[in-house]
């Protein structure tokens, strides 16, 4: 995206209004432009020198860096930016470009040989008649050549500017092909005469126009313009004449585009005048030159005719999403400098597109024109069709994951168990208090609904006596609690267990699964009490061995237990092996 | 054997009040001792403070003069009691060092006369060098005077020692029990668990780090992604074509050939295969013409279409080339909506810093339907964006060459406080879809975003090569939580 550098004061006078940093960025952003930046002079000037940045001093000027799209030529410049904004803003009308109305044989002529499209074959030219410059102004016509050289010339490869003081010039002017020996004359800011074979040898150490040299080096012919006392204009795309250089006292400018592309020349051309041509004594009006090619074919420029097109109010409305009126449409457009109309039926919009834009062509450009008038963020939005997975489960999903990957294998255990199995067995008596009972069990196997994961996981090891040490399996699942709050009285929780059986109890390994099981949910280890992260207690359970089992501190909320399996437990599932089991709430992970 | 004695002692003492003095009492080494307290103190069997004493010991000098008699005294009895010796006389009946010193202290102390000849002034003297010496060696006091003396004639040196002063600690028992620091399967086999007494968990300081495999957080992101876009009903577009013509990446996407984004500056062109060897003829002239001079509605851009330029082979620069090719076959077919994704690599001709990086990957959705608007395309943006923990949206008009209207997504940073742009959208333009053959009607949103940013913004890191490449931080992949978007 190009970036323009304009004095904020400046600026905001052109605008006949000030802002404050946000209200002018805002109006940026309705509009589709970014400032980028916010500098002055003094510290463009030592950032490019790799100087200390100074203290910018409160009568430094303040440089706006704007952003803008890389298709809106007319936009490179203050002129025709704050142009833009105005008529964006509803403070000024679109402008009426005109093409001065001389007779041919008053205009002035370019006569382009033959051998120009060896090497360049396009020129197109114009005059800006009775212009003002002053010091702002003119530095502006010179930095949208050098914006314009950059953006949509690529580098002058496909159109080069020339802007002359016709007053020291005298026509018909001639745009040729000469081999270089042949061509002499005193370039811009130089004093002595040149050959221009020695002239690209001179401009090999400039570090400013060495890139240029290769468009025209290798040809046989260079692209030369002369008047009619052979006065050399200016040669494309290296440099201009020295004779005919532009100063602020410059009344009237003689302004030629040289191309290989004859479309972005024209824009290149239109950009120029339309631009400049306010500050001529007749604004907005444009003097033409006739060019006239070795076949004879003639053409007038610049051509300011605006371009008319018609869009379906349907399409406009049917893409944006929003049902507009055609008076409402047409005013969104004034608004960005397309002149529109409603034609005939009603059911269309006849839009002009003016010179200056060059970036609409098709419909869509001036149907995104509306959207942008009416506010990207005034759209009403239309949701499509789409799924809500359940957080519950995906996070089941991702931590099981992450425990295999921690080189603990799944398993997959029955809900139902005996009674025996989920409290004596495990050290714990039962006080009716939170396990859902059965009530008409087939065998004491299906009793109770399991109140923890440990049952199962124990059964798991008793029946995989001959399974090689050390075993390491997890499960994620659900026990079933009784609730009050609920309406049938009881409710699930989704516990996640992990068990390790070896010679060892492998106590230290489970503790390091709960401190990974924590680092992968993003929780920090912090000293006990401390309510942002997790911590570690001793904890007193029966189905643990006193002294070798703690409690996990979540975000000040117990969520679960670890600690080697009591021996009683132990010899209670047949299991001669010692174990230490992890079981821990993964549905507290998701409360905020 | 130390152990019984220091807790037998206690049983009827409150106080060891020195260890050294122990040990000597009860015929034990100090160093012995000082272990087994360590020990007894780490199981709180006892409670030990630390106690510190300077002493004194004898140098190698020292030593030899303790043994022999100082180089004075030495010297002194070398002399004949009457008369005088030539000084290389004696100087040959001493050793080089005793024969130095012992002149010199000897005149200090005016026990001799010091000439060519040497002879005694006094008749008798004492040995009281090699009294002190002795006197330290079996560690009796000496004075202060004697001490800086001997110090400075660097004879004794200092040392520091160091013992213990005992008593009862909380958990003190006669006898110390078995102490073990895991449960066993021979302790199961044996039935001893009952007895075992186990050291103390320090549960203030984290596990041992687990032994685990990890996933790349950028993949994380990515799988979280996909399933998002799953949800939404998108359909997974195959992305495993690094190569592409310019054609598919910039022409057939109305993208102008003299696009600064064409320039080697930006882009990878192929040294081999330098050239696509067939594009599908017929729709490279429906390209061809839309560039040159429209149609559909549009004035096109009114230059020279080259076929060179558009079979000019390159890395592709966005996976939108393949957006494109799925576009133009659904084109082929009877109209059906569609809704594509891809997340997959992308490669740019840019230099390598914090935020850039040659190659990264681009995450790509669109919608074909018919008679969709810019509120489908927001409504979608919401909607995807929402699952990401971003629901605070904005649009920005934007340019770019293939969607028109173009939107720039900006979020609401809470951290930052600040909007930040997130992506990319827009409704891909009619000379892009036309040519395809799709019905006028038929209208395409999409919208992109790189994986890096939301990942980097994810897990906090601020150097993409930390985060992607091979320069990549391995303990950086390992510490990174899970990723949770979708998941709220």
């Amino acid at each position: 995206m190009p970036t323009v550098s304009i004095g904020r004061d400046r600026l905001f006078a052109a605008l006949r209004r000030s802002y404050t940093q946000e209200e002018f960025e805002d109006l940026c952003f309705s509009f589709g432009i970014e400032l980028d930046d916010v500098t002055t002079e003094k510290a463009i000037i030592s950032k490019e020198k790799h100087l200390e940045e100074e203290k910018p001093s409160a009568d430094d000027e303040i440089i706006y860096k704007i952003e803008v799209p890389a298709n809106r030529y007319d936009l490179l410049c203050l002129e025709g930016l704050a142009q833009a904004l105005r008529i964006f803003n509803g403070q000024a009308k679109i402008p009426r470009y005109t093409v001065a109305k001389i007779s041919k044989e008053l205009m002035h002529k370019m006569h382009v040989k033959k051998e120009t499209s060896l090497i360049r074959p396009f020129v197109v030219c114009a005059v800006l008649r009775g212009i003002t410059f002053d010091e702002t102004s003119y530095n502006s016509f010179i930095d949208l050549q050098d914006k314009l050289h950059q953006n949509i010339c690529r580098k002058r490869t496909l159109v080069a500017i020339g802007t002359h003081d016709l007053d020291t010039l005298q026509g018909p002017f001639t745009y040729e092909a000469l081999p270089p020996p042949k061509i002499n004359f005193v370039p811009l800011k130089q004093v002595k005469n040149f050959r221009a074979d020695e002239l690209m040898e001179f401009y090999k150490s400039d570090s400013k126009l060495k890139k240029f040299l290769e468009i025209i080096e290798h040809s046989s012919v260079f692209p030369v313009i002369y008047d009619s006392n052979r006065t050399v204009l200016s040669l494309p795309p290296i440099i201009n004449g020295a004779h005919s250089a532009i100063t602020l006292k410059t009344k009237n400018v003689f302004i030629e585009c040289t191309a290989t592309d004859i479309t972005k020349a024209k824009i290149v051309l239109n950009t120029m005048v339309t631009t400049f041509a306010t500050y001529c004594e007749r604004k907005f009006e444009v003097e033409p030159v006739e060019v006239i090619s070795f076949d004879g074919s003639s053409s007038v420029y610049p051509d300011l005719s605006e371009y008319n097109m018609e869009v379906p109010l349907s399409y406009i409305t049917g893409s944006i999403g929003v049902p507009l009126e055609v008076d409402e449409v047409t005013n969104l457009l004034k608004r960005m400098q397309l002149n529109a109309e409603k034609a005939g039926s009603g059911h269309n919009i006849s839009v002009s597109v003016p010179p200056t834009r060059s970036d609409i062509l098709h419909p869509c450009d001036v149907m995104e024109d509306v959207a942008i008038a009416y506010g990207y963020n005034n759209i009403p939005k239309r949701k499509l069709s789409s799924l809500k997975p359940l957080p519950l489960n995906q996070l089941s999903d991702l931590i099981r994951s992450e425990i295999a990957m921690s080189g603990f294998t799944e398993v997959l255990t029955w809900i139902l168990c005996s009674k025996k199995e989920n409290f004596e067995m495990l050290n714990r008596k039962d006080d009716k208090s939170t396990a859902v009972i059965i009530g008409n069990p087939r065998s004491s196997d299906f009793e109770v609904v399991r109140t923890s994961l440990m049952p199962g996981m124990l059964k798991t090891v008793g029946h995989n006596k001959d399974h090689p040490k050390p075993i390491k399996i997890y499960e994620v699942g659900d026990v079933v609690l009784l609730d009050e709050k609920k309406d049938v009285g009881a409710s699930n929780h989704r516990l996640l267990s992990a068990l390790y059986c070896g010679a060892n109890s492998g106590f230290e390994l489970i503790h390091s699964l709960v401190d990974r099981i924590m680092e992968v949910m993003g929780t920090p280890f912090v000293p006990v009490g401390d309510k942002s992260g997790y911590y570690i207690e001793l904890s007193d359970e029966p189905e643990f061995l006193l002294g070798r089992q703690a409690k996990i501190v979540y975000k000040g909320r117990r969520i679960g237990n670890f600690g080697i399996v009591h021996p009683e437990v132990l010899n209670n599932f047949d299991i001669p092996d010692p174990c230490s089991f992890l079981e821990l709430d993964i549905e507290y992970f998701l409360q905020s | 054997m130390a152990e019984d004695a220091i807790l037998g002692y206690l049983a009827t003492h409150a106080e060891i009040p020195d260890s050294e003095q122990f040990a000597t009492q009860h015929s034990l080494h100090h160093n012995e001792v000082v272990n087994v307290i360590k020990s007894l103190h780490g199981f709180r069997y006892i409670d030990a403070h630390d106690i510190k004493r300077e002493t004194w010991v004898l140098t190698d000098e020292g030593k030899k003069y303790a043994a022999d008699g100082s180089p004075e005294v030495q010297l002194f009895l070398a002399l004949p009691p009457q008369g005088s010796i030539s000084k290389d006389e004696l100087q040959k009946k001493l050793d080089p060092s005793v024969f130095k010193i012992g002149c010199s202290q000897a005149g200090k102390n005016k026990w001799v006369e010091m000439g060519k000849q040497v002879s005694r002034k006094v008749q008798h003297v004492e040995d009281k060098v090699k009294d002190l010496l002795i006197r330290v060696q079996s560690g009796q006091a000496i004075g202060k005077d004697d001490i800086n003396s001997l110090k400075a004639r660097k004879l004794i040196v200092a040392q520091t020692w160091k013992g213990y002063s005992v008593r009862k600690g909380p958990n003190y028992a006669p006898k110390r029990k078995k102490v073990a620091t895991d449960l066993t399967r021979e302790n199961l086999q044996r039935g001893d668990w009952k007895e075992l007494e186990f050291k103390e968990y320090n549960f203030n300081a984290k596990g041992p780090p687990a032994e685990s495999g990890h996933l790349h957080p950028l993949l994380k992101v990515k799988q979280q992604l996909k399933n998002i876009f799953l949800q939404l009903g998108f359909e997974e577009m195959p992305t495993n074509n690094f190569v592409e013509s310019s054609f598919w990446n910039f022409d057939a996407l109305f993208q102008p050939q003299q696009h600064p984004a064409r320039d080697s500056h930006d882009t990878f062109f192929l040294e081999a295969p330098s050239t696509t060897r067939e594009l599908p003829e017929d729709y490279v002239e429906l390209v061809k013409h839309v560039h040159e001079s429209g149609g559909y509605g549009s004035r096109g851009y009114m230059y020279d279409w080259k076929r060179e330029e558009a079979n000019k082979n390159l890395l592709r620069t966005h996976t939108t080339a393949v957006s494109t090719r799925m576009l133009y076959a659904l084109a082929k077919q009877p109209f059906s909506p569609k809704r594509y994704f891809s997340i997959d690599r992308v490669f740019r001709n840019e230099s390598v810093d914090r935020t850039h990086l040659a190659e990264f990957h681009q995450i790509e959705g669109l919608v074909c339907d018919r008679g969709l608007t810019l509120g489908d395309l927001i409504g979608v943006l919401n909607d995807f964006f929402s699952r990401l923990g971003m629901s605070k949206l904005r649009f920005k008009p934007a340019y770019n060459p293939y969607t028109e209207p173009s939107m720039e997504i900006f979020s609401y940073h809470e951290g930052l406080k600040k909007w930040v742009e997130i992506g990319n959208s827009g409704m891909f333009r009619p000379e892009m879809l036309l040519p395809m053959g799709f019905p006028e009607d038929v209208r395409v949103i999409a919208w992109g975003l790189s994986l890096e940013r939301p990942t980097m913004i994810l897990y906090g890191i601020d150097n993409i090569r930390d985060l992607f490449g091979h320069k990549v931080d391995l303990s950086l992949i390992k510490r990174n939580p899970i990723c949770r978007l979708g998941i709220n």
